[in-house]
């Protein structure tokens, strides 16, 4: 297989730590700060941080667009913040999103900070902080995981969604960027 | 159908998580829900919620105390980001309530007028997470020592005036720099010679860096001013006065959103710093006496 080149969105957020997953998968780690940095990448990440935060730097720099011919083209993992800007409805607060995943997601629903935690899924250490719930999937998203009830890992055609954060973790490579990995090589062999 | 267990391995991973998340955005001074609003609608990832500016505090004089709990929770209930609080320098009591509000994290802070001359917190005690402010590598591992999630340094604050922040981000990644190239057998005469915890500087001898975040804080007064801090090395960038002492906050907001997100690059930092009305006003150092710098409480 060739090596592919996994962009991560760098807006804002928590963007450096997917290096050491994607590099330790054999693939190549780039930022994406411009429309420029789309080129070239097989993938794209959009990492922690704050939605709303980003929203505005997306409006800011015009980069919907660019992001829209971005994400057809190629396989996402929306991570946390990530999930909310693909979920189709976003709540608390209502606010604008790709709607490129069929799902209702409701921001810091778990609580503020007091009330994250760490969890292990498979024996990885994954971390919620301050993450959102998906209230509902549509037919067409496969739940992977659950937690309490609530999808916490989803996959829809070229789009994956975790509500956690397996990125933070740095001492082996994370089982979900293999999983991006595989996902990336399935769709450039359609 | 993978299975999940709740964990509670390291709740320090979990305070750095946090801090990992605000990387790359700008953290505003609030004092009132309406600004709170203006500060998120401008792309803030944080607010800190305070009574008064650090500006106003020193021009009013007077002990500055943690601000008042309906004021931190109207604000908490106005915003959908992450809410910061200040208590005094060792008032393990104002961040007892502060923790009982839930505030997302305590801000350890000099602008405040400390209550211990001698002791900080104990911030393992805490679930919440802490930043404290440092001048130099010794005062950071210390800090981090005590239990703090996040570093930020202790420019002069209520200055508009860059001088102090810059001073200390330098100290610290020369001091990085300088224990990274020591032979092992000479860290601990470098623990001593810093007061800092000797496991801290085998952290940063192997990684190379410190073992949480650095954000920039005091004197970020102009979009070309947490630019700088950027390129300096500083992760994230806390703004107190110069915003909302401002002509224009919400353009300035704004503006130093744009210029932190894209701070590498000179062509959007001159575009957001044109049209913008006058920054706050400044204050040169060197006209604040001795006995009133806030840099020098703490140690």
């Amino acid at each position: 297989m060739k090596s592919l080149t996994i962009g991560v969105l760098a807006l804002q957020g928590c963007v450096l730590p997917h290096k050491f997953h994607i590099e330790g998968h054999g693939a190549c780690f780039k930022e994406v700060r411009a429309k420029e940095d789309l080129d070239g990448i097989d993938g794209l990440i959009l990492p922690g941080g704050e939605s709303s935060s980003m929203l505005k730097l997306i409006r800011e720099f015009s980069l919907e667009e660019d992001l829209k011919a971005a994400f057809a083209r190629m396989p996402v993992w929306g991570v946390c913040a990530g999930a909310i800007l693909l979920a189709k409805q976003v709540e608390s607060p209502r606010q604008w999103s790709f709607a490129l995943c069929d799902i209702t997601i409701e921001r810091n629903a778990y609580g503020r900070q007091l009330d994250s935690f760490n969890a292990t899924i498979d024996n990885y250490p994954v971390a919620f902080i301050r993450a959102p719930i998906i209230r509902s999937v549509g037919q067409d998203v496969e739940t992977h995981a659950l937690f309490k009830e609530h999808p916490v890992w989803v996959k829809s055609d070229t789009v994956m969604i975790t509500t956690f954060h397996p990125e933070l973790y740095q001492e082996r490579p994370s089982s979900f960027h293999l999983e991006f990995i595989q996902l990336i090589h399935q769709f450039y062999k359609r | 159908m993978k299975k999940i267990t709740e964990t509670n391995i390291s709740t320090l991973d979990l305070k750095v998580g946090l801090a990992e998340m605000l990387k790359g955005g700008v953290i505003m001074d609030v004092v009132n829900v309406e600004q709170a609003k203006i500060a998120e609608d401008a792309g803030a990832v944080a607010v800190m919620a305070l009574e008064r500016v650090p500006s106003d505090i020193r021009a009013q004089g007077g002990v500055a105390r943690m601000s008042s709990p309906d004021l931190v929770m109207a604000i908490a209930d106005a915003v959908s980001i992450p809410v910061m609080a200040k208590c005094r320098i060792g008032h393990f009591v104002e961040a007892q309530v502060l923790e009982a509000i839930g505030v997302d994290y305590i801000d350890e802070s000099e602008v405040l007028t400390p209550a211990d001359e001698s002791h900080h917190i104990d911030k393992l005690k805490f679930q919440v997470p802490f930043v404290c402010g440092a001048v130099n590598l010794g005062e950071a591992l210390r800090r981090i020592g005590e239990g703090a999630a996040l570093i930020r340094t202790k420019g002069e604050a209520g200055t508009g005036n860059i001088v102090e922040a810059v001073r200390h981000l330098r100290q610290i990644n020369q001091e990085i720099k300088r224990i990274i190239f020591l032979e092992d057998s000479e860290l601990m005469s470098e623990a001593k010679r810093l007061g800092a915890p000797h496991e801290l500087l085998c952290k940063i001898k192997r990684d190379g860096k410190l073992p949480v975040p650095n954000f920039a804080a005091g004197g970020v007064s102009t979009p070309a001013d947490a630019a700088l801090v950027m390129q300096l090395g500083a992760e994230a960038v806390f703004v107190g006065s110069g915003i909302f002492k401002s002509e224009n906050p919400k353009k300035m907001a704004s503006a130093i959103v744009h210029a932190v997100a894209r701070f590498n690059s000179p062509k959007d930092i001159l575009e957001a710093s044109r049209g913008l009305s006058a920054p706050m006003a400044g204050l040169l150092v060197n006209q604040i006496p001795i006995g009133e710098r806030l840099a020098e409480r703490g140690w």
